[in-house]
This record gives structure tokens, sequence and C-alpha cells, in this order.
């Protein structure tokens, strides 16, 4: 066991993964001597050198388009894309091509690739570089999705991902990169893609979150039980597709209330899914509308007002007690 | 201070071998051998004779819009030929007589035009991507096959395809930039048809060439006949010696003109000339390579008529076969729409499929799945 923040973590399985199978390549912009911007490949390419670790020209549909070709041809790429906001230069390439090769040959090739890409606000950064679109993502078919929310579950999704035999978006949500350290064990973990987990279990409300907003949901849960005695019972999702809906249906079947809080914009959302899912399959059960805290339907503010869009304990305190109250 | 010279050291040169009154230039005429030539006489042939048939069948509903081959034959009859079947072949969407030389049947085209995914998928053994419909989008895959060539150490090539339209997009700039920058053995064959439906060559380019272009990328450029089999043949043949010794991409122009319509939804009369037309018509590459074949004395009549009843018998067997094809219940079942999205299905999807399922009455159906084929390629 070794104690180690978000990026870190990352970077620990990136290697582990290019030590224990060659196919395993990285690509992308800055990523070779200089490490990555944010330092998630620190030391590979001292490692594995120049083939391996690919420093590419600044073209986001170029890396994502070549990863594409990678993949078919027997390798496993793990493109990186320096921002999210960025990565609809890539668009055409993973909606056109990555999710449907599989699909159009009738299982005939198919693109095992990883892209990753630093998502979410606040860390004061410039226009474009603070966004949070896994739901474009989720909403084309034939990809996978997924968002860690801290050290542990980021090293085993990552691995997971990388031996996922089907196209995976990794949105790593850059204000957790070094926010906090966590235990990670020395074996390789692997955690299933699909998979939610119930990180508390409590009654009479379900707070469903994921990626950064996890912070967020965990603070309103302890101001919740400590102000007004009420311990809600907490979803950590980990995969946006597949969304493990069967998990969450359970604990709202049990509490009866769901609260689910994300950072993107509303309007077809994560957000939006999961309340829908729950309105089709536990209407019945549900006390209360199925409440969204999420990011406003504008493009998320520069930075001097981001902490207005981005969903805090505070806000979502307030949506936990106008659903425990209604 | 001064204003200098700098001096771009690549030039670009022009190539023909066989022109359009079907003389030849014996210095550079490749080295075939007789069967070969016929095999490639045969392929140009059938895809021409596809051509015609297929747009028979699209007008009696039998298949859907298609985009048309003919005139265009030489360019991937000569590029393929450059390959060996460990090399990889990425066309765009008018190289009938490449793709069937490479593997392909008339049988997975016909699909294809009829609605079935089935069309799209590479036969056993042959290293190749279907066809691709987003312009310049498969540029960066064969980029991408080169560069991962490279990391293996494959001693092997690429080629691709994109049309004149292809050169004004993003992707294009991107994968001939990657190419270059990797030295992946990638060729670029350009089959520059002088129109992207009706947008005429002068608004897809300021320049004069598209192989002029490479000489921004730090890649060899040629332009080529693109209606000379011979000339297509040897340009693609050196550049993939080239790749394949390490030397990088190379981007092979080859001018034509689209003397057909670009698919069947569209009616040429609108923007070309037909003068220019007829002019073009007269210089499609199958005229004169049956002179050359006839000059060398490996075609004669009795050759052609064997020819064209082999090719009778091929075109009438796959629409025979397609008929039969798209009645099986591989084909057929709706159901198996969701089955190859992901390598297993996932419970969300599974859940859909037992609701079309249970829309058809086909429950009892909802949880078979059609095995997924092994991976093609040589990996």
């Amino acid at each position: 066991m070794a104690e180690m923040n978000m990026a870190k973590a990352i970077n620990k399985a990136l290697y582990e993964a290019m030590e224990r199978d060659s196919r395993v390549v990285v690509l992308g912009e800055d990523v070779g001597q200089d490490e990555g911007v944010f330092r998630v490949t620190e030391g590979l390419w001292a490692k594995f050198g120049d083939k391996r670790v690919m420093d590419t020209p600044l073209a986001e549909a170029g890396i994502v388009g070549t990863s594409i070709g990678m993949a078919i041809y027997g390798l496993r790429p793990v493109c990186e894309i320096q921002f999210a906001g960025f990565d609809y230069f890539a668009y055409h390439q993973l909606e056109s091509h990555a999710a449907r090769f599989r699909n159009r040959t009738r299982g005939r090739l198919s693109v095992p690739m990883v892209m990753r890409a630093p998502s979410g606000g606040g860390i004061r950064a410039l226009e474009h570089h603070s966004e949070s679109r896994e739901g474009t993502y989720a909403h084309t078919p034939g990809l996978k999705v997924v968002i860690p929310s801290g050290p542990r579950n980021a090293r085993a999704l990552l691995h997971a991902a990388i031996q996922d035999p089907d196209p995976v978006i990794y949105y790593e949500p850059k204000a957790l990169y070094r926010l906090f350290k966590e235990e990670v064990p020395d074996e390789i973990e692997v955690m299933p893609l699909g998979q939610a987990k119930v990180v508390q279990e409590g009654k009479g409300i379900t707070l469903i979150s994921y990626g950064a907003c996890m912070r967020a949901t965990l603070e309103a849960a302890e101001m919740l039980e400590e102000e007004d005695g009420v311990k809600p019972e907490i979803i950590d999702l980990l995969s946006i597709v597949p969304l493990d809906m069967d998990t969450v249906c359970k604990s709202v079947q049990k509490t009866g209330r769901a609260v689910v809080i994300s950072e993107e914009p509303r309007y077809c959302s994560v957000a939006s899914e999961v309340s829908s899912q729950l309105n089709d399959t536990v209407f019945l059960y549900l006390e209360a509308p199925v409440r969204r805290v999420t990011g406003f339907d504008t493009p998320i503010p520069f930075f001097s007002k981001e902490k207005y869009y981005i969903p805090d304990a505070e806000r979502v305190l307030m949506a936990c007690r106008e659903t425990l109250s209604f | 201070m001064p204003r200098t010279i700098l001096e771009v050291k690549q030039k670009i040169e022009y190539l023909s071998i066989l022109n359009d009154k079907a003389e030849v230039d014996k210095a550079l005429e490749p080295k075939l051998t007789n069967e070969q030539l016929k095999h490639m006489y045969t392929y140009m042939l059938m895809a021409r004779r596809a051509d015609e048939r297929f747009l028979n069948l699209q007008r009696q509903g039998r298949i859907g819009t298609f985009p048309q081959t003919t005139g265009h034959e030489a360019i991937s009859m000569g590029a393929s030929m450059a390959l060996k079947k460990s090399d990889w072949h990425v066309p765009a969407y008018r190289e009938l007589a490449g793709m069937l030389h490479r593997g392909w049947t008339l049988v997975d085209q016909l699909l294809l035009w009829a609605g079935y995914e089935q069309g799209q998928s590479p036969p056993n053994g042959v290293n190749d991507l279907p066809i691709c419909v987003p312009i310049a989008s498969q540029l960066l895959h064969a980029a991408g096959i080169g560069m991962a060539m490279n990391i293996k150490g494959d001693k092997h090539a690429v080629v691709t395809y994109l049309g004149d339209g292809a050169t004004s997009e993003g992707d294009c700039h991107e994968a001939f930039n990657f190419a270059a920058v990797f030295k992946a053995p990638v060729v670029f064959v350009c089959n520059n048809n002088q129109w992207a439906i009706s947008v005429p060559l002068s608004r897809q380019m300021g320049c004069e060439t598209v192989a002029q272009k490479a000489i921004a990328y730090g890649m060899p450029g040629i332009r080529v006949d693109g209606n000379d089999v011979l000339a297509v043949y040897a340009a693609v043949h050196e550049a993939v010696e080239r790749a394949r010794a390490g030397g990088g991409p190379t981007l092979v122009e080859c001018l034509t003109f689209r003397i057909v319509a670009h698919t069947t939804a569209d009616d040429p009369k609108k923007y070309q000339k037909e003068e220019t037309r007829k002019e073009w018509a007269a210089k499609e590459p199958l005229i004169r390579f049956a002179k050359y074949l006839r000059d060398k004395g490996i075609l004669n009549d009795e050759v052609q008529k064997q020819i064209d009843a082999e090719i009778e018998t091929t075109i009438r067997d796959a629409i025979a076969k397609m008929d039969e094809k798209i009645k099986t219940d591989e084909l057929a079942n709706p159901l198996y729409t969701f089955d190859y999205l992901y390598a297993e299905i996932p419970p969300f999807l599974q859940k859909q499929r037992d609701e079309l399922a249970h829309y058809l009455g086909k429950d009892k159906e909802s949880s078979s799945k059609q095995p997924n084929h092994a991976h093609a390629g040589s990996h």
C-alpha cells in the first residue's frame, strides 16, 4: 500500500499497463519529454521510449484518428487529449469510426482504445479548459464512458478501460488530480466497467453522483446527517456507459427519494438519464420527484463565476432538504 | 535582414506511360507479367460491368444509392497491384476494381448497397478497411496503421485513397502531417476526378496540383495520368517500395475526370459541360489498356469473349447470392442490430433488444446472439 494522489494513481496504471502489455502505447500532445501538462505521463517516455510514448502534432482528430488505425492493427493505444474542452475536434472520429467499426464490420474489426482527457472545472482555468461533456459521449452509441472519483478507483478503472475490447472515454476530473491522497494497493486492481459503488449506506434519500461532484455530495451528506439527522445513501456511478441502474434503482426503491448531482449542462445530461430511468423503473416507490443538481444550460462561465455553476455542498443540501420535505 | 530566396528542394513530376492513343513509353513500361496484365484488365472490366449492372438494380429498387466507379478503374487497380497481401488497403468509395483484386466480392458490394452491414465486413485474411463514407476521415486510420507498423517493426505498407474534395478536409491535412512526421509507410492515392459532387476543383484549392501539397509536408509527391493504369502502378509501386524501406509516405495524385454521376442520386447535367465529359470519356482507362494488351498479343477477340463470359457469370452469381443471402436469418433478423456494437452486449442494450423482440413477437429469440467473427489482420 502506498498513499498517492489521483494524478499519480493514473500514472501508475499507465506504467503498469505498458509494462505488462507491449501493445499498449501512449500518444498525445506533450505526453513525452514534458510528461503531460498535468504530469500524468511522468516517467513513461524515459522508461518506454519514443516508439511507445509519442509526442504528436497538435491535432486532436489526428491523435484519435491514428489511434483508431493503431487499434485496428492490433495495438492498444491510450491517447491523451490535453483538455476535454478540445476533444470536440476529434468527436467525428469517435462517433463515425471508433464507436462503429465493430458494428459496421459485424465484429470483424474492433477499436480497443482509450481516450483520456482531463475534464470539469474548479481549477481557475481559462475558457475551454473546464468542460464536462460526458453526456455527449454517453449519447454516442458504441462508446463506453468512465469517470473516476479518487486515486484508487482511478487506477483500477483505467486498467479495466485499457483491457476493454471496445473504445472507452476516460474522463479525469482535473479538480481531483491533487486534491487528496488515498491508499492504493501494490498489486494491480481492475474494477469492472459498468458497476456503480454504494459508498455509504443510509436511508430516506439516495444521492447519486460521480467524478469531482462526489466531493460536494459527500460534504452535503455529512451536513445533512449532522444538521438534519438524515444519513443518506450515496452512490458513485463510476461508469456512465454502461450505467449500473440496478444498483441505483435498488437503493431508491429502499429510500424513495433521489437527488442526482453532476457538473454538466442539464439538458440531455447523465443526470437527466438517471432521473428518467428512475421514473421508468421505480416510479411507484418514489415519494418525491427525482431532483437534478447540475451545471446550467450555459457554457461554464469564466472562472470568476464558475463556483456558482459547479454544484457545491450547499446547493446539494438545499436540494436534499426540498426533496425530503416534498 | 534582406529578403532572400529560400530554395524548396522538391519538384513535382508528372508520369504518363500509356497515353490515350495507347502509345506506350517502352523505357517506363513496368515489369508486369502477361498474366498480371490480363488479371488487371479482367478486374477493371469486372468493376465496369458491375457498375453498369448495379445501376440497373438501383433503378429497379433492388439496391439503394451507390457511387459509380466507371472511369476510375485504373486508379485502384494500379495502386492495389503494387501491394502484397500482408500490406493494408484503406479505400474511400470509388475503388471497386482494387477491392475486388484485394479479395472482396461483388456479393459484399451488393449487400452493402442493398443496406446490409455484412457488406462492410472484410473477407477472411484480407487486410483491408471497408469503404469509408465521411470524406477524408479514413486517411487518419491509414496513417495510424502505418504508425503501428513502424512501432511493431513490420515492413509492410498501406495504400489509402482520397478524392480531390477530400483535400479540403482537416483530416486530410492531419493525416498527411502525422504520416510525414512519423515516417509512416503510407501511400496517399488521390483520385483527382475534378469534381466533388457539383463543386469543381477550382473551389477545392487555389493551387495548380494536388501533388504539390506534398512538398509542404516533407514527402514526395507525383502527379500521374489517372486513366493510365501502368503509370498509377509504377508510381505507387515506387512509393510502396520506398515506404517499406523506411522512407515514409508519398502522395500520388491521379488525374482523371468523373465521367459518371457522383452517385445514383446525382444529375451532373446540372453543373458539368457535356462536351468536357465527352472529351474525357474518350480518354477513359479501359479503351487504351485493351488496345495495349491487343498490341502485346495478350488480348484478342477470343480471349475477350472468355473474359466477358467469366464476368457475366460472376455478376449473375453475385446477384443471385445477394438475393439468397438477404433472406437468411443472419441478414434479415433485426434483432442482430444490437449484437455487434460491443464485444459483449451490455444489459441496457439487451433490454432494448428485448423491447424490439417483444414488439416483433420474437420474445423467445431475444437472448440469442450472433457469435463475433475472429478479428482480421496480421495481429
